[in-house]
């Protein structure tokens, strides 16, 4: 199944839709304050937040005016051109070899999406090898072994409770002697207002450049799609911490639409790359702007 | 780091821009509202649930009450802090504890939320409160969840029960009877994550529910949840009537607002919060002291209220009429520093302003046997001196200081003082709510 039609899917799941409230909207084709109003509830409904949602709404206000749209789908154009323009971005992609490392807070679904990431990249015919570098969570490598099972991947494991970095190293001299394409790392979640743990992880980063300085490196941030406002927030830290590359969105076949990830694009520049919809191994789609926006209009 | 000192900052950034001229207008208020909102937004607060807190505080501050005030900017704060209290609810709820051994508590929510680790907090958090907690493994899809709960009832020195990959229903049937076996008289099971609109999943919940007889049902909700919590929250009480809420996560920065939704929307109560990683880390859920801490004003509130004890309100009016008419002298600075006195230990009071730390007035700067003294000189002024400080010169010092059994250096000090304040007072008349302080 599509991204799309998910995303559709989980729409017509809630009962109150709010493109079917937008839609509705539009119909009545008045694009008086009240309607900017609404609209704006709308967007933040979809969690884009209120500074974002506010420079939307005024920039849909402005263009209206300056192209002289007056009809529901003229603007309904104009409004999903903005977003999807705010969204879009070059296509991920790796080049062999590469070090993909996974950070996030705690319960977003670091561990699962690695294991879907696994998966993908052992279809384009790359192979990989998973560092679990999440000593922390109890049974954390344990779900990361079932993954690796369910992808046919390797897995570099410690016990529980050791060193972090030691993992990533052992995982990397692994990659080199067999030359694997991809490592994947699984970091254990963190709140990133934790200093100690932020450092741990600026260790390991250290440890991928000195130890692979020739691999490509891709720093991945796995946001959660019902976060709301503090997703900027997460973004930004981690960024400081270890330079984001590129963003997955999970949990999207619920009903939160994770529209903040709108607001995170238009500050840091950076973009979302893939998008959990299931629990599935094949639930992680290429992010698709215009499907992405379907889904919060 | 206060849980919501977020969205306290938005509001005191509010509230210092409101001027204070001894009432407020409409479109003060509306202005005022406009920025809570924001805030409340960006608190992840849901949009309906913001929209009607807007409304009731709105009506409530454009009424009599403020606009006959004679200090608005402190009773918006007070209107504010009363409706947040009073949607999140007053009192602390405890845990039912079953007539019939063992009690049932049931974990649900969506993935993610942190119900495994809670389980096994909540499972130490009884065992010290004298219970003996067993931990059902009812999570049989995630890879490793059995292994996690049962490591975390290991460290929690709990019981485990499991049964594989079986049923959830008849694990947990099962597990009561294993309770009564061997003497635990709590059972805590932990399920899988799912989502609100999992068909299939959801009816999982029931069976659970209607095989054991829970005398709980909590809802675990990660406190970053934005929009989505009220949906979440709504979707599990309704297929459940789920008993409360157990918010997770809240030791990280983030502003909370959900809790305010959930609560708003479900009325069901928050019984715990988890606070940190460790097991240790999980607390009863204080919804009083929480409403407190959204407004992040300390106790601003408490002062406020000691204040208006204090201070008439007419006296509050001349004072605030005279910093406007800059003939504010040192015979109402020598009233406020009564006042002073009436409300308290002075250390005290300028703990409780939240902006003590930005204007530099620190707890060195006061010294309440200085006050004593400058009281003294005050006192020994004559009227014309004390209404006009320009003529004072050296002779008239000189008395003055012998009168008040200071030194010449300590009446020119206060002399000095009391232009800073005056200089500070004008800009607290003009922005920080208001508030009337005397240094």
């Amino acid at each position: 199944m599509g991204f799309f039609k998910k995303i559709i899917e989980g729409l017509k799941k809630t009962q109150q839709n709010i493109g079917f409230k937008l839609k509705q909207l539009f119909k009545v084709g008045v694009f008086d304050d009240d309607f900017f109003d609404d609209l704006e509830s709308v967007l933040l409904s979809s969690d884009i937040g209120a500074s974002a949602s506010m420079d939307i709404v005024d920039e849909l206000r402005d263009r209206l005016e300056e192209e002289k749209v007056s009809d529901p789908d003229g603007a309904m154009g104009i409004l999903k051109e903005i977003l999807v323009e705010k969204l879009s971005a070059d296509k991920f992609e790796v080049t062999s070899p590469a070090v993909v490392m996974v950070v996030g807070v705690n319960g977003v679904g670091k561990t699962t999406t690695i294991g879907k990431l696994a998966n993908q990249f052992k279809k384009q015919g790359k192979s990989v090898v998973i560092a679990a570098a999440d000593t922390f969570r109890a049974a954390a490598s344990e779900q990361l072994e079932v993954w690796a099972e369910r992808a046919n991947v390797r897995i570099v494991k410690h016990q529980e409770g050791s060193d972090p970095a030691a993992v990533v190293f052992d995982a990397i001299s692994s990659a080199k002697s067999k030359k694997t394409d991809v490592v994947l790392i699984d970091t254990a979640g963190r709140l990133h207002n934790k200093v100690n743990l932020m450092e741990e992880l600026k260790k390991i980063n250290r440890v991928i450049s000195r130890e692979y300085p020739e691999a490509q490196r891709k720093n991945l941030i796995v946001l959660d799609a019902t976060t709301g406002q503090n997703a900027l927030a997460q973004v930004e830290i981690f960024n400081e911490a270890v330079n984001i590359d590129s963003i997955a969105l999970t949990k999207l076949d619920g009903t939160a639409k994770g529209g903040v990830v709108i607001a995170i694009k238009e500050k840091f520049g950076i973009p979302i790359d893939f998008v959990g919809v299931g629990e599935g191994i094949d639930d992680l789609m290429p992010f698709d702007a215009e499907s992405f926006v379907e889904g919060i209009l | 780091m206060a849980l919501f000192s977020g969205l306290s900052d938005r509001i005191n950034h509010v509230f210092s821009k409101l001027k204070s001229r001894g009432s407020l207008t409409e479109l003060e208020i509306k202005q005022a509202m406009r920025e809570v909102r924001i805030a409340l937004l960006e608190a992840d607060v849901n949009v309906n649930v913001a929209k009607d807190f807007i409304k009731k505080v709105s009506e409530k501050a454009v009424g009599e009450d403020v606009l006959k005030g004679l200090n608005p900017a402190q009773q918006v704060i007070k209107i504010v802090n009363d409706e947040l209290t009073e949607l999140m609810g007053s009192s602390q709820s405890k845990l039912v504890v079953s007539s019939k051994l063992p009690t049932v508590i049931m974990m649900c929510g969506l993935q993610g939320a942190g119900k495994t680790t809670m389980c096994g907090k909540l499972g130490l958090y009884l065992k010290k409160q004298g219970k003996k907690p067993l931990l059902v493994a009812c999570d049989i899809y995630r890879p490793a969840a059995i292994k996690q709960l049962q490591i975390v009832s290991q460290k929690a020195g709990v019981g485990f029960f499991e049964m594989g990959q079986k049923n959830p229903a008849k694990t947990a049937k099962q597990s009561i009877d294993f309770a009564r076996q061997n003497g635990f008289d709590t059972i805590i099971i932990d399920t899988a994550g799912r989502l609100h609109i999992n068909r299939e999943l959801m009816d999982e919940l029931k069976e659970v529910k209607e095989a054991v007889g829970t005398d709980e049902i909590l809802l675990t909700v990660d406190s970053m949840t934005g929009q989505d919590a009220v949906t979440v929250a709504e979707a599990f009480d309704k297929e459940l009537d789920i008993t409360g809420v157990i918010m997770t996560k809240l030791d990280g920065d983030t502003r909370g607002g959900a809790t305010l939704s959930i609560k708003a929307v479900t009325g069901k109560p928050i019984k715990f919060c988890g606070t940190g990683e460790k097991l240790e880390d999980i607390e009863v859920f204080h919804p009083d002291r929480m409403a407190g801490r959204i407004l992040g004003m300390g106790d601003v509130l408490s002062l406020i209220d000691k204040a208006q004890q204090a201070v008439s309100q007419e006296d509050a009016a001349k004072l605030a009429k005279k910093l406007k008419d800059q003939s504010f002298d040192l015979n109402d600075y020598l009233a406020q520093f009564e006042n002073l006195k009436k409300m308290g230990d002075l250390k005290d009071i300028v703990g409780m302003l939240p902006g003590a730390g930005k204007l530099k007035i620190s707890e060195k700067d006061i010294d309440e046997k200085e006050i004593l003294r400058f009281k003294a000189i005050i006192q020994s002024m004559t009227p014309r001196e004390r209404s006009d400080c320009r003529i004072l010169n050296y002779t008239r010092k000189k008395r003055i200081a012998a009168g008040s059994g200071t030194t010449v250096q300590e009446v020119n000090k206060l002399v000095k003082q009391f232009e800073q304040t005056k200089e500070l007072m004008k800009r607290f008349g003009n922005g920080k709510r208001g508030m009337k302080l005397p240094f």
